[in-house]
């Protein structure tokens, strides 16, 4: 299917014909595992796809080939209309690719300012790690996201789950990213520092921001994004609009992988 | 290789009703809760002090008071050098969760190297005592080491074998590549630039520059936690109590004086120093003259390579990215940082100051043979393993290893000094290194 020309692609008024992601076909197997069979999605500027399943559906599997943490057995992908290779997850950052992995990938050992300047350290002009500048920024964007936070100086391992969430989600912001990841973001976060999280996707996107959502709310999901991509044993359901769809429909997209007529059906959805 | 624009993404300055945002750098300093939690140093480091001074001690009374003579505390410091340069590099070894067996094997093999060289084919090119013989000495003797350590990088990062058997397969080989670099052969060392790496009496630095040294090592310590404060205030950061700044950089000053009093304290035995005077020109007064040892120049080297191994770790990139990895090798990966890159340059590290631990330690016997550093892996990893590397991977400091290997050359030393025969030391050796470990598990598990 050609995303340019597909009827799910969102209204005319806010994007450009060409979308900003497209995954087609990928395909990789763990051993026997086929983790991600077959699963085509994309995504626009300015646009928030949610991508719904069961554990073990194969969504952090997708996103983290995105992310250039695996490289697909099959399948392309393609940036603003041009075809990507993704080797690394260097090359992934170079494509303004930024990711909140469902492990938050801290190192636990050093600080939060350390682990949000992780392979991209502000250096002086001596070729030193600039410790104090880095401190600095991470000190402003932390005053945003968790006014609260105050262990700067501890390794991270120090943390709550809900901090060291925020330490990865300031990480993936902090780096003027054009694609956002974001796997379960707000798992670990209380319901003031969840809200907070909304809102930032909220102006993320206004600003043009592609964003990859992965949460188990379906609620969170329904508020924030245009679409929804749903996941069955590694194969994709479909992929609807949500203004399209209601949230049972999709909950039986996700249960029982019926494609609604709301949505477009994907290789993964149940014939019946 | 990584972009540093860091030119930020705004995000909504949204902070929920109620909850003012705070400025960044406003935060309230938080109160330190203790003298030591103020003075910001690190609990293990100061318990590995109080071990050093206890062993002192018990030695000193078990030998009679030999121990704690300045004439044993210099030959500790010499005796320390080799050991105390090699656990630098094993810390980030061990940071990185590897091991490495070989640098024992490592430094018999670069000594041979550098031996063979040396008399082989520096001498006759450029003639007795010519500075570039020491210079290329050197030069050859670190490549080597570094292209081992480098190789065996290579098969761990890149072909996956555990560093564990890789080293273990290391110590066989090169202790063997040592024994055929010469057929088994000692091979005397005869530069005599070179034999200053060994220390004793004219590898010295003397009375004089001893003290000049101890003044620069002050001013230092004052300039660096002045620096330290500029750079937090710049920022508003919180800082530390004055006073903590103060007791750090006294005692600091305060141990550097102490080492050089001990250093200076250890003069030549009167005939040597007459004759030594006497060969110098100088006028000897008829009640003789006396002629302080000062730092020996093996120990200067060692405390050089401990300065720039902790600028190292601490400052650049590189050090980073071996503590990161460390803590999360997915994580670093997944920052892009090219993890098996950083392994490989570990090794050839940790070669290459094995081979500088080779300088030293042939130089002090004035030959090179092919057993020597037998057993230095021990002792190495044991030091790194005191000074509070963790096994576990991720933490370590380079001045703790360095203190470590304080802590195993004077075990070692007074054990000979109380004539405990070669076996029993190793038995004592071994023990101390599984306590050592089975410390640092009780350790990390109460602070988990
Ligand atoms: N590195 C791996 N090695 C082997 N199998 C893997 C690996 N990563 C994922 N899998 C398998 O792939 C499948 C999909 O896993 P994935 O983590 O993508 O699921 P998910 O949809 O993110 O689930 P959750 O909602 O629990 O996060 C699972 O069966 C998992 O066991
Ligand atoms: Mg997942």
């Amino acid at each position: 299917m050609n995303a340019a020309t597909s009827p799910l692609a969102p209204g005319a008024s806010r994007v450009s014909g060409t979308p900003m992601v497209e995954m087609r076909d990928i395909c990789i197997s763990f051993g026997g595992i086929r983790a991600v069979d077959d699963v085509s999605v994309d995504l626009y500027p300015g646009e928030v796809v949610g991508l719904l399943g069961h554990n073990g559906a194969g969504k952090s599997t997708l996103i983290k080939i995105l992310a250039g943490a695996y490289r697909p057995d099959a399948g392309e992908i393609r940036i603003k209309g041009e075809k990507a290779d993704i080797a690394n997850p260097r090359d992934a950052k170079r494509y303004g690719i930024e990711t909140i992995y469902q492990t938050l990938a801290l190192a636990d050992n050093v600080d939060a300012a350390a682990n949000l300047f992780l392979g991209r350290e502000l250096m002086t002009p001596w070729g030193t790690l600039d410790d104090v500048a880095m401190e600095a920024a991470t000190r402003e964007v932390m005053g945003r996201l968790n006014p609260n936070f105050r262990k700067f100086k501890e390794p991270v391992r120090g943390l709550s789950g809900g901090q060291r969430q925020s330490v990865a989600i300031a990480r993936a912001i902090h780096f003027n990213a054009k694609i956002l990841i974001m796997d379960e973001p707000t798992a670990a976060l209380g319901p003031q520092e969840t809200a907070q999280v909304a809102e930032l996707i909220k102006q993320l996107k206004a600003e043009g921001i592609a964003i990859f959502l992965i949460s188990h709310d379906i609620h969170d999901v329904f508020d924030l994004a245009d679409r929804v991509s749903v996941m069955k044993n590694g194969k994709l359901v479909g992929t609807a609009r949500t203004s399209d769809v209601t949230k049972d429909e999709v909950l039986g997209m996700i249960i029982l992988g019926k494609s609604p007529p709301g949505a477009l059906a994907g290789p993964g959805a149940a014939t019946d | 290789m990584t972009d540093t624009t860091t030119t930020s993404t705004p995000i909504p300055a949204a902070p929920p009703p109620g909850s003012p945002a705070s400025r960044p750098g406003s935060a309230p300093a938080s109160a330190p809760t203790s003298f030591i939690g103020a003075l910001e140093i690190d609990v293990r480091f100061l318990g590995m002090l109080g071990a050093l001074a206890v062993i002192w001690v018990v030695f000193d009374i078990l030998a009679g008071g030999t121990f704690l003579t300045a004439r044993n505390l210099w030959n500790l410091s010499v005796q320390s050098s080799s050991i105390a340069v090699m656990s630098t590099g094993m810390v980030l070894v061990i940071v990185m969760r590897h091991i490495d067996l070989s640098v024992g094997s490592i430094l018999g093999v670069t000594g041979m190297i550098m031996a063979v060289f040396q008399v082989g084919t520096l001498l006759p090119t450029f003639g007795f005592n010519h500075p570039a013989v020491i210079v290329l000495t050197l030069a050859a003797g670190i490549c080597a080491g570094a292209a081992i350590g480098a190789l065996h990088g290579f098969v761990i990062a890149y072909l996956g074998v555990p560093a564990f058997i890789v080293t273990l397969g290391g110590l066989l080989v090169w202790r063997g590549a040592a024994w055929a670099v010469a057929e088994g052969k000692t091979i005397p060392l005869v530069d005599d630039n070179f034999k200053l790496l060994g220390g004793g009496a004219n590898g010295s630095v003397g009375e004089m520059w001893s003290w000049v040294i101890a003044v620069i090592a002050c001013l230092a310590i004052a300039a660096a936690a002045v620096q330290a404060r500029r750079q937090r205030q710049r920022f508003h950061f919180p800082q530390k109590p004055v006073w903590a700044e103060f007791v750090i950089v006294i005692t600091g000053c305060l141990a550097v004086i102490a080492a050089t009093l001990v250093v200076n304290a250890y003069t030549l035995p009167p005939v040597l120093a007459r004759r030594y005077a006497e060969a110098a020109g100088l006028t000897v007064p008829p009640e003789g003259i006396s002629i302080s040892f000062g730092f020996a120049i093996p120990v200067l080297v060692a405390l050089a390579v401990g300065i720039v191994m902790t600028f190292v770790t601490n400052r650049t990139r590189f050090g980073r990215y071996v503590f990161a990895i460390g803590g999360n090798p997915e994580a670093a990966d997944l920052a892009g940082i090219n993890t098996k890159r950083v392994t490989l340059a570990v090794f050839a590290l940790m070669g290459a100051l094995a081979a500088i631990g080779a300088a030293i330690s042939t130089a002090r016997l004035n030959s090179a043979t092919n057993a020597q550093g037998t057993l230095d892996e021990l002792y190495v990893i044991a030091a790194a393993v005191i000074g509070g590397t963790s096994l576990a991977g991720g933490s370590g400091t380079i001045a703790g290893a360095m203190l470590g290997a304080l802590v195993m050359q004077s075990l070692q030393s007074g054990m000979v000094l109380m004539r405990v025969d070669t076996p029993y030391q190793n038995i004592v050796v071994g023990i101390v290194l599984v306590f050592a470990v089975w410390i640092d598990t009780v350790y990390r598990k109460r602070i988990k």
